[in-house]
């Protein structure tokens, strides 16, 4: 029997190996361009992400981080392939070649950057886990939270992160564990439980579903870290350079106050920053093996990082999340990317 | 003498007569009826409201829903995505084709005098597949292409139990006729697929087809999700039918066998001519049960990411733009998988009226 799971355990191991190894043969870019569309998976659902609208079209901030990197490859942002994906099945979908970019709500972490042969390129969110309480308990911070009840989706992170938190403030908490979002919010709203704690991308989502929104808070907490942003298959450099500088230059638009709206009189602006990002001069593109102008065309199509955050998660969304840590390093966020020279 | 001809008391006739037989014979069972009624009455009055009376049917946007009755206007605004999914509006006419026809070669069955519905019936079986082969993905005589990861919904809810259905049952009998066979190899063989298929949940074997497979391929061999899935599911269903024909071969009595052989038939024509339809026969009811948990089965498809019917309507209830539309987009859902196992269940007993052959008592 050990025999046996010993044989499979290997068979796996050279599966994968063989699988990841053997992706180079043809770059990442030609075989997009070949095929004539980017393969992107994304979340199968989650508001402000990526979640399907009333015509069947894929938006969200997920969502257009991968038309940004479809109008620099082909100036055209439809030109993408949206493959949605569980939580599960997610990593392996992009080391097997299903996909070309992960674009899915994932959190950056070592493990998964150093151990499977994946990198991440960036962030485009910066989430954190918060909690959710109702006002008539009387709390306004989260350290005040000894021996709530707590509900919790089941298999997620924000499980251990909870965890941990109470653990390091020497606290106690009875966690109440739902299977799905809707379950979670049903639990809270009758009353099984003082707190929800999710990411705060979504507490306010999951607020808005209550009967009464204005009967719960969000607390000011925030009890982890959740970078989330595009990720890539290891070992194909350009296609990584691609899909990390399709989002900087968002940013690097925004910064420069290039919006959607101006972004044709701005190819006459006299600022060098500009005439390189839009490719009106210097051959920024040509170094990265796309066209000159990728930068007016991700601008053109999908906006600058500004306007991409308020389309899908701002403040006059339904989700209505202020910029908070997501502005630029200018306003007071820790948005930065790196200048185009 | 002439025979009385006045009718039997009022009392014992009508409503009332069978009321009082049925209801109120007893005081206890009076008792029981009206407490009965009252809960019964009770809970269907609010279901009712819900439902229908406080339940908003027309307006455009999240904010024409009253908030006390069910939104409906939910389950009409997207309803195209939860029918064709993601597939591109333009090209819907092919899908509804297929609904027409897929209506056209099964709606005959249940009209017991329709001409000629057998031959409706086997088109649903050959040409059907065919047609649907060609139309649905595109990409031949000039029609454009629709990969299948644009497929969603009701219309792929339909395709994974229809190929599913459809190919199981022939793999499945003969499973069933290999495992019963006396030629060792493939008995063992066909014992050994039965057991293994049908010792592991379906959810596992989606799981293998969706996450393991494609590492085990080699680069560039890769196919789509669907077909996996669909694999999977028929591999799997295979393996369940095979046990179900089984049970029908072995209660065929041994004369039949022994008869067929005495008139020198062959092993095919023997098991084709008299041995199956028999054996099919007796076991329609479980043949059906197998489909119909199949229909349902294959919304665990929902785990690898393909947006079956309740995929679709499960992405979109979380819209923050709506609020608490979860309730309504199950019912939805529910209602479409109970006209869709309902039917199948009805036309199986169709089926049986039409062939009983004596054994049903």
């Amino acid at each position: 029997m050990k025999k046996i799971i010993s044989f499979a355990a290997a068979a796996t191991l050279a599966g994968g190996m063989l699988a990841a190894g053997s992706a180079s043969a043809a770059t990442t870019l030609e075989s997009v361009k070949e095929r004539g569309n980017l393969k992107c998976g994304v979340t199968s659902g989650l508001p402000g992400f990526s979640q399907p609208d009333d015509k069947g079209n894929w938006t969200g901030i997920d969502v257009d981080t991968c038309r940004a990197i479809a109008a620099a490859i082909f100036g055209d942002g439809s030109k993408v392939e949206f493959t949605p994906l569980t939580a599960k099945e997610r990593l392996t979908a992009l080391q097997s070649g299903e996909i070309d970019v992960l674009s899915r709500n994932t959190t950056w972490t070592l493990t998964r950057d150093v151990s499977l042969g994946l990198n991440f390129t960036g962030t485009n969110y910066y989430d954190g886990q918060g909690f959710l309480v109702r006002k008539d308990i009387g709390v306004d911070d989260a350290k005040q939270l000894d021996g709530a009840t707590v509900c919790i989706q089941a298999g997620t992170t924000t499980e251990l992160n909870l965890a941990d938190y109470f653990r390091s403030n020497d606290m106690s908490f009875k966690p109440i564990v739902f299977d799905t979002s809707e379950q979670t919010v049903q639990g809270f709203s009758s009353d099984r439980c003082d707190v929800l704690t999710s990411d705060r991308s979504q507490l306010a989502a999951l607020r808005s579903k209550l009967d009464d929104p204005d009967s719960a808070v969000i607390l000011p907490n925030i009890i982890s870290k959740e970078p989330l942003g595009p990720v890539v298959r290891q070992g194909d450099d350009q296609w990584f350079n691609i899909v990390k500088w399709s989002l900087f230059t968002q940013i690097n638009a925004e910064e420069l106050g290039i919006t959607q709206d101006n972004v044709d009189e701005m190819k006459k602006s006299e600022n060098p920053e500009i005439q390189r990002l839009l490719g009106t001069s210097g051959d920024m593109g040509e170094k990265l093996g796309l066209s000159a102008d990728y930068g007016y065309r991700i601008v053109e199509q999908v906006g600058n990082y500004g306007e991409m955050y308020d389309r899908n998660v701002g403040p006059d969304t339904p989700l209505g999340l202020e910029r908070g840590l997501n502005a630029l390093w200018t306003d007071g966020g820790i948005m930065y990317a790196p200048p185009v020279r | 003498m002439t025979h009385p001809t006045e009718l039997p008391p009022k009392s014992e006739l009508g409503v009332v007569g069978w009321a009082r037989k049925n209801l109120f014979s007893t005081w206890y069972n009076a008792l029981l009826t009206l407490v009965v009624s009252y809960l019964v009455i009770s809970s269907a009055i609010p279901l009712f409201k819900w439902l229908f009376l406080e339940a908003t049917f027309t307006g455009e946007t999240a904010s024409d829903c009253s908030g006390e009755g069910a939104c409906w206007l939910f389950i009409s605004q997207r309803l195209n995505f939860f029918i064709y999914g993601f597939y591109p509006d333009t090209l819907q006419w092919r899908i509804d084709i297929m609904f027409g026809l897929l209506a056209l070669a099964f709606v005959p069955q249940f009209i017991e005098r329709f001409p000629g519905r057998k031959w409706f019936g086997l088109f649903g079986v050959t040409g059907l597949p065919i047609i649907g082969y060609i139309l649905i993905p595109g990409g031949w005589f000039g029609l454009e292409e629709v990969p299948s990861n644009k497929w969603g919904g009701l219309m792929l809810t339909l395709i994974l139990a229809y190929v599913g259905i459809l190919a199981a049952l022939p793999i499945g009998t003969v499973l069933a006729l290999g495992r019963r066979s006396e030629m060792p190899i493939i008995r063992g063989i066909c014992v050994v697929f039965i057991e293994v298929w049908r010792a592991v949940p379906l959810i596992t074997v989606l799981f293998m087809a969706s996450v393991m497979l494609p590492l085990f391929l080699p680069e560039g061999v890769s196919f789509e999700k669907l077909m996996r899935a669909l694999i999977g599911i028929t591999l799997w269903q295979s393996a369940y039918m095979a046990e179900v024909v089984r049970g029908g071969l072995q209660a065929i009595p041994r004369g039949q066998y022994e008869a067929a052989s005495a008139l020198g038939l062959g092993y095919w024509r023997k098991m084709g001519l008299i041995v199956l339809p028999q054996a099919l026969t007796l076991v329609i009811p479980g043949i059906v049960n197998t489909f119909i948990s199949l229909f349902k089965d294959t919304t665990l498809v929902l785990i690898i990411g393909l947006f079956d019917i309740l995929g679709a309507v499960q992405s979109t209830v979380t819209d923050p733009a709506w609020q608490n539309v979860a309730i309504e987009g199950y019912v939805f859902v529910a209602f479409c998988f109970w006209i869709f196992c309902f039917g199948m269940s009805r036309y199986s007993q169709n089926l049986e009226r039409k062939l009983d052959t004596g054994h049903r008592t």
